[in-house]
């Protein structure tokens, strides 16, 4: 039995880094929270560093209700829409020199979302990872936990569903 | 402990939304999506945000991000809570639901209206709605349970 010889782990990283980046570059909203995401294999950890805008009580101060639901949910949709990208930047379908955002395939839609806020956000960076728990042809369903110091003590998480996207015209 | 200071005499409906308003709009994250104050007041609120293309979620539609508008809801929500009679010192989201019933349409003002409409001594229930320029059918609803804040030394 022979296999072919697997590929030079720079090429298999920058494809997949690639993949990535336009998937996230192309979100004008991901830009406005700051939101990155750091890869290892194929998990996604999102980073929302710290910034002044996004404080929602002064006083405190703590990050936004809303700014917290809004990281959560961004995290759960690039990962769906990861997992979903995942196969063909492996099989090398994606052609890597006509990656941009209008060549991507659609990104998921959000049917609801629901946040737990278990702690107020301080202010500082946060971080969060999504696990996508069911994913069909046509909805899915993924949880998000978001943390700040410490990963074990999460300062929010949620559950969403979400239409996936159609791939006949994708 | 020095004894609470005697409240000023109640402010007219008109002050107290004009101090409400310029409250909310001085949040941070509020300024950074030019959130605007319409009503306030008896446990409601209408806040709207105008179109911005930096808070575009579908680079190919141009259709809002979710988040943006959760971040709308959840400040209309907390708003609504601040106003109700019984007036909360502070209040914290518990949890938020928030259901997206179409997209909104690119280019037009996102208008949500809360109302909060039970409280008990710790929670309080809230339900919300948000709309774009057209009427009908909302563009997302929300409901959502927030945390009543007593005054410190109060005594209830």
């Amino acid at each position: 039995m022979s296999r072919p010889k697997p590929e030079p782990v720079q090429i298999v990283k920058q494809r997949r880094d690639a993949a990535l980046r336009t998937l996230v570059s192309g979100v004008p909203y991901i830009q406005f929270l700051g939101i990155e995401f750091d890869r290892r294999g194929d998990e996604l950890t999102a980073t929302l560093p710290f910034d002044e805008k996004l404080i929602g009580n002064p006083m405190l101060p703590a990050l936004h209700g809303g700014v917290t639901a809004a990281f959560l949910e961004v995290t759960a949709i690039i990962e769906l829409s990861w997992t979903l990208l995942w196969e063909d930047v492996e099989a090398g379908r994606i052609d890597l020199s006509s990656l941009d955002p209008t060549h991507l395939p659609r990104l998921p839609k959000t049917i609801d979302f629901t946040v737990d806020y278990l702690r107020s956000g301080l202010p500082r960076d946060a971080y969060a990872r999504a696990r996508v728990n069911r994913s069909g042809r046509r909805y899915a369903s993924v949880h998000v936990e978001a943390w700040q110091d410490n990963r074990t003590r999460m300062f929010a998480q949620a559950t969403g569903h979400f239409v996936m996207p159609d791939l006949s015209n994708g | 402990m020095s004894a609470t200071p005697t409240p000023p005499p109640t402010d007219s409906d008109a002050s107290k939304l004009e101090l409400a308003r310029r409250f909310i709009e001085a949040i941070p994250h509020s300024r950074a999506l030019s959130m605007r104050v319409d009503a306030i007041g008896g446990g409601a609120a209408t806040i709207s945000m105008p179109y911005d293309l930096r808070l575009v979620g579908d680079p190919r539609s141009g259709v809002i991000h979710g988040g943006a508008v959760s971040a709308l809801m959840d400040t209309c929500c907390g708003a609504a809570v601040m106003s109700h009679p019984e007036a909360p010192a502070g209040t914290a989201t518990i949890d938020l639901r928030i259901d997206y019933m179409r997209a909104a349409t690119p280019g037009q003002r996102i208008t949500a209206r809360a109302e909060c409409y039970h409280i008990t001594r710790s929670v309080a229930f809230v339900r919300a709605s948000a709309h774009d320029e057209e009427a009908g059918l909302p563009v997302a609803s929300a409901t959502g349970a927030f945390t009543v804040e007593r005054p410190k030394g109060g005594t209830q």
